[in-house]
């Protein structure tokens, strides 16, 4: 599973105190670049989907007090994910998110960039859920979708660029 | 393992007694006695835990003389690291293609250099 080897890996932490799952990554961008892939709808919608996803903007209003809503399809079935922006800042993102097939589930995610400088970021996500339960639940559902992905289809997408 | 043990594993570690019964365990093989010395709780209570821990598969208890030391099943805990390996590959997928978005940014941004080609970073 290691064709595509960035050099970059993505560490994940799941608290073992409080219901909460933290990774890293960083990045050949500085934090404005890392901010506008975030906020832009265009290029967001064009990493932030799972392989073999097209994901829909419906709403998007990246600044603090703003809404996002957006759905992610394969074969006619639709997934729909929303949440507001309740913050936008310079180098932080703090939103929430709700899977619109488990409405009353929400996740606060705080995502920060920091600078190392070189044209470097590290990028910081924090998502605080409301159980361990609906977290364990969510790092076990991650993995189906994982597995049926493969990497195929990102070798192709880094080849072209 | 199956969805339902699955579930019990989920349901049994989203309590913090239970949670710090299964760290102590981690450390090594302890009775219900042992146990609940640090807890303001009774023995039949920490009794509970262990069978709540016992069911979910993550705990054993062999008898050993008179003591019934309480046993950690790692393998159970092998298999959450697995899943949290799956969903960290997702997220290794994800940040790629961030990745690659990133890589054509640049060269929007600066057209007069050349493309960085491998998107990976490593052109001298």
């Amino acid at each position: 599973m290691s064709a595509a080897s960035s050099r970059y890996q993505v560490t994940i932490e799941a608290d073992p105190n409080v219901p909460i799952v933290r990774m890293t990554r960083d990045f050949d961008a500085t934090p404005a670049q890392l901010m506008r892939a975030h906020t832009d709808p265009d290029i967001f919608a064009r990493w932030i989907g799972p392989d073999g996803m097209t994901t829909k903007i419906l709403e998007w209003d990246a600044r603090t007090g703003g809404c996002w809503r957006y759905v992610s399809e394969r074969d006619g079935e639709e997934y729909g994910f929303h949440g507001s922006f309740h913050e936008v800042g310079d180098n932080r993102i703090v939103q929430t998110f709700t899977y619109d097939g488990v409405p009353d589930g929400v996740a606060l995610e705080t995502i920060t960039f920091e600078d190392l400088g070189d044209g470097r970021t590290r990028l910081h996500a924090q998502s605080l859920v409301d159980s361990f339960e609906g977290r364990d639940q969510w790092l076990a559902s991650g993995m189906e979708t994982g597995v049926e992905q493969g990497y195929a289809k990102l070798d192709a997408l880094v080849g072209e660029l | 393992m199956a969805d339902d043990q699955l579930s019990r594993v989920f349901a049994a570690l989203a309590d913090p007694t239970r949670r710090d019964i299964v760290a102590r365990l981690a450390v090594g093989d302890a009775t219900v006695g042992e146990l609940a010395e640090p807890y303001d709780v009774s023995v039949q209570a920490v009794s509970k835990h262990i069978k709540v821990l016992a069911d979910a598969g993550l705990v054993t208890q062999r008898r050993d003389a008179q003591r019934r030391p309480c046993h950690l099943e790692a393998e159970v805990f092998d298999l959450m690291t697995k899943w949290i390996e799956r969903y960290r590959a997702k997220a290794q997928e994800r940040y790629e293609r961030l990745d690659a978005v990133l890589a054509e940014m640049q060269g929007d941004e600066h057209p007069t250099l050349p493309h960085p080609g491998h998107a990976r970073g490593e052109a001298s």
